[in-house]
């Protein structure tokens, strides 16, 4: 819970950051309402800020830690974590790193401008992004962060392992529980160096080492293999939780068992194991060996072959089942369809040739916002309010969910879409204003920029909706039984909200997961704990 | 310290057979081999390519190196001989075995720092160029898990003097061994190869 707040007021922060970026793409040089002037040395403190935040201060904490804690003791029906004090220190370090973030904004020179990719030189030497303070201050927020992952993650791992309720197997465990799993151990795997890395950045900026600096013995490409060695299985670490949340959604209101539970799980091994071999695609224009490059795309493209095939078997799942369109299975659909734009537009990417003419334009954007958005904000959406009556014990309103999800979704195809067109149009990215630059100033690409930020400001404000209905449902809602959904899974045997030890009795498990749809018993679902 | 009464059931269950205390041991060490080996890696990487760095690490005081390699290996004898008091239920000699095990962490931080002093004074520092920047980061964060180490050791010993926590005895004693084993790979790395 404390992690789901959190995580939502920064994705309130980050979303006010794109608000004013956006407004001086789309309006250049001209007074942002709510901020003020943006200068060139704000502009890159903004869009650095923006995609940290999303990603390691929203995504990370609401993704895995805060349904990971909330869900994985009463899916696997245990009273509580392995190691419930490791899980609050966890959390306090996770709160002081955002804390650390923050305050970046109030020092010498302000946040950190060198973009979240933070690349030396331009990281390492405060002459050149001239925000020596927040860029140390990032470092260590980010830092924090990890080590705070790291104990949640190797928490979670260990609890899955060991505190399953008597009878619960390996294939009975539920598929978001799987994923958050597999989650922390990818993030565990590939953190490590990014930890020992980012010290060395730190060294390099506060203590003249030359870690990073080619005159000294040092290689700036470093940087680059070790934050992309960590940042694209960082992809799938937010990535597996997302798609484990759609798969319980979607057996759910299909009623019909999750289609080929163990090719999904193997699918989600290899995408995990892949996932370590892809880095330097983010590297081709680097100056790589052009061989390298060649392997990197390929393994590129094979990722998307797991990751292809668990669409097809959602896609499956939901073949002749009875759908019912509640506001978390439109979510569920919008991220399966939403998510294989951004998939698409990767192959694009990932080979190496059409890269170098894409590279670091809006196209870019556009693809990692086509995979982002749908796991960071359209599967959040679609767990929130799947499980929010067992988080509050009170129903959300389906037709105020339903104009927030339209209006949401809606707005995020029409700000990206028009990104892609003005990406292969020239539009590089990390330019503050493009009126410098004549040939990208033609009418048809000002007026696709400016359609981008109508929207963010549509999508913006239809968040209102969730915000109302959230807090007002906290209170007025309808009161939510224990199994409004009629789910098989463990944590729908308990009251909405669950007491203090989740369980009255501890449960046994008789069954897997997604036992929906079946012939001749009375009801259409067969809760996992029920011995008959 | 908690006792077994407060701790939640899903902390006494084992579905995988190992004690959940000695399972997130093992995940704590493979998530620092990663972090070390990552380490070790870029520094091995980089050393191929430098191969004047040789010339540089021949000033590293070898011999301190060796006498610490000894004197980390030899405390490690003694959390083995904790661990075995351990489950012998005998918690007062875990525990002198333990602080036993701590003094030589002391030991090593003292050669350690003699070491540091004596390079810092012939002028070697971290921004020294790049083989003293790795020989103080890498050697650094072994140090700091020496350190660490020790002060979670004394506080397990602390337990197990009044034959409480006993299973902790064996877990401090696998993160000592992976200490040592790290050091194993430093000590040729930084100190031997020209």
């Amino acid at each position: 819970m404390q992690y789901l707040f959190t995580g939502m007021a920064m994705a309130l922060i980050g979303g006010f950051l794109a608000y004013v970026f956006r407004m001086q793409l789309g309006f250049p040089n001209q007074h942002v309402p709510g901020f003020g002037l943006v200068t060139p040395g704000k502009y890159n403190a903004l869009v650095t800020m923006h995609g940290s935040i999303m990603i390691f201060w929203v995504a990370m904490p609401i993704l895995i830690a805060a349904f990971g804690n909330f869900l994985i003791p009463l899916m696997i029906g245990a009273d509580d974590m392995a190691f419930p004090r490791i899980n609050r220190l966890s959390y306090q370090i996770f709160l002081l790193s955002a804390l650390v973030l923050l305050a970046s904004f109030l020092v010498k020179g302000g946040a950190f401008g060198g973009a979240w990719t933070s690349y030396p030189p331009l990281s390492a030497k405060g002459a050149y992004n001239l925000t020596p303070i927040g860029a140390s201050l990032w470092l260590v927020a980010v830092a924090l962060e990890f080590v705070a992952f790291l104990l949640g993650g190797i928490n979670f791992t260990v609890t899955t392992m060991n505190s399953r309720a008597p009878g619960m197997k390996m294939y009975d465990i539920p598929m978001v529980i799987w994923m958050i799993v597999l989650a922390s151990i990818i993030f565990m795997a590939s953190a490590g160096p990014l930890i020992a890395g980012a010290v060395m950045l730190l060294f390099d900026q506060t203590m003249a080492t030359g870690f990073y600096d080619p005159n000294r013995g040092g290689d700036p490409l470093l940087w680059e293999h070790l934050f992309w060695f960590f940042g694209h299985p960082e992809v799938y670490v937010v990535l597996l939780p997302a798609m484990g949340i759609v798969a319980e959604i979607l057996a759910v209101f299909a009623r019909k068992k999750l289609f080929g539970y163990k090719t999904m799980l193997y699918t989600a091994w290899a995408t995990g194991v892949l996932s370590f071999v892809v880095w330097a695609h983010h590297q081709f224009v680097a100056g790589i060996d052009p061989r390298m490059a060649n392997i990197f795309s390929v393994t590129t493209l094979l990722i998307s072959i797991p990751i292809a095939e668990m669409v097809f078997l959602y896609i499956a799942t939901l073949y002749g089942g009875s759908i019912r369109l509640k506001t978390p299975m439109l979510w569920a659909l919008a991220f399966i369809a939403e998510f294989l734009i951004g998939g698409v537009t990767g192959i694009f990417l990932g080979a190496s040739g059409t890269d170098i003419y894409l590279h670091d334009t809006y196209f870019v954007i556009a693809h990692f916002h086509y995979t982002f958005v749908p796991i960071a904000i359209i599967s959040v959406f679609a767990g929130i309010t799947f499980w929010y009556p067992k988080m509050f014990g009170r129903m959300l309103n389906d037709t105020l969910g339903k104009i927030h999800f339209w209006g949401t979704v809606i707005a995020f195809n029409v700000i990206f879409i028009p990104l892609f067109i003005t990406g292969a149009a020239g539009d590089q990215r990390r330019v503050y204003s493009y009126s410098q630059f004549q040939e990208q100033m033609v009418p048809a690409l000002r007026h696709l920029r400016t359609t981008s930020t109508v929207a963010l400001l549509v999508m913006l404000s239809f968040q209102v909706f969730f915000l109302i209905n959230f807090f007002w449902s906290l209170r007025h809602g309808e009161r939510a039984v224990a199994n409004p959904w009629k789910s098989t899974t463990l944590e729908w045997t308990v009251p909405s909200p669950p007491p203090h030890g989740n369980f009255a009795e501890l449960p046994t498990v008789y069954r897997g997961a997604y036992e929906y749809g079946l012939p001749g018993r009375d009801t259409d679902y067969w809760p996992q704990d029920a011995p008959n | 310290m908690s006792t077994a009464a407060a701790k939640p059931i899903a902390n006494t269950r084992s579905a995988t057979g190992i004690p959940s205390a000695k399972l997130i041991t093992w995940w704590v060490i493979a998530s620092e081999i990663v972090i070390f080996g990552g380490l070790l890696v870029i520094y091995i990487m980089h050393r191929l390519g430098h191969p004047e760095w040789g010339a540089e690490a021949a000033h590293t005081n070898t011999l301190a190196g060796a006498l610490n390699t000894f004197v980390l290996l030899t405390s490690s004898l003694c959390a083995v001989l904790a661990h075995k008091a351990a489950d012998a239920h005998d918690g007062p000699r875990a525990a002198k075995l333990l602080r036993f095990t701590a003094l030589g962490g002391l030991i090593f931080l003292c050669i350690k720092g003699f070491e540091w002093t004596t390079d810092i004074h012939e002028g070697f520092v971290l921004s020294s160029g790049g083989f003293w920047s790795y020989y103080y980061t890498i050697a650094g964060l072994h140090g700091l898990h020496v350190l660490a180490g020790m002060i979670i050791m004394l506080i397990v010993a602390a337990d197990a003097a009044k034959n409480q926590e006993l299973q902790r005895v064996e877990c401090i004693g696998l993160y000592w061994h992976f200490v040592d084993i790290v050091w194993i790979f430093l000590f040729p790395l930084l100190y031997i190869a020209r």
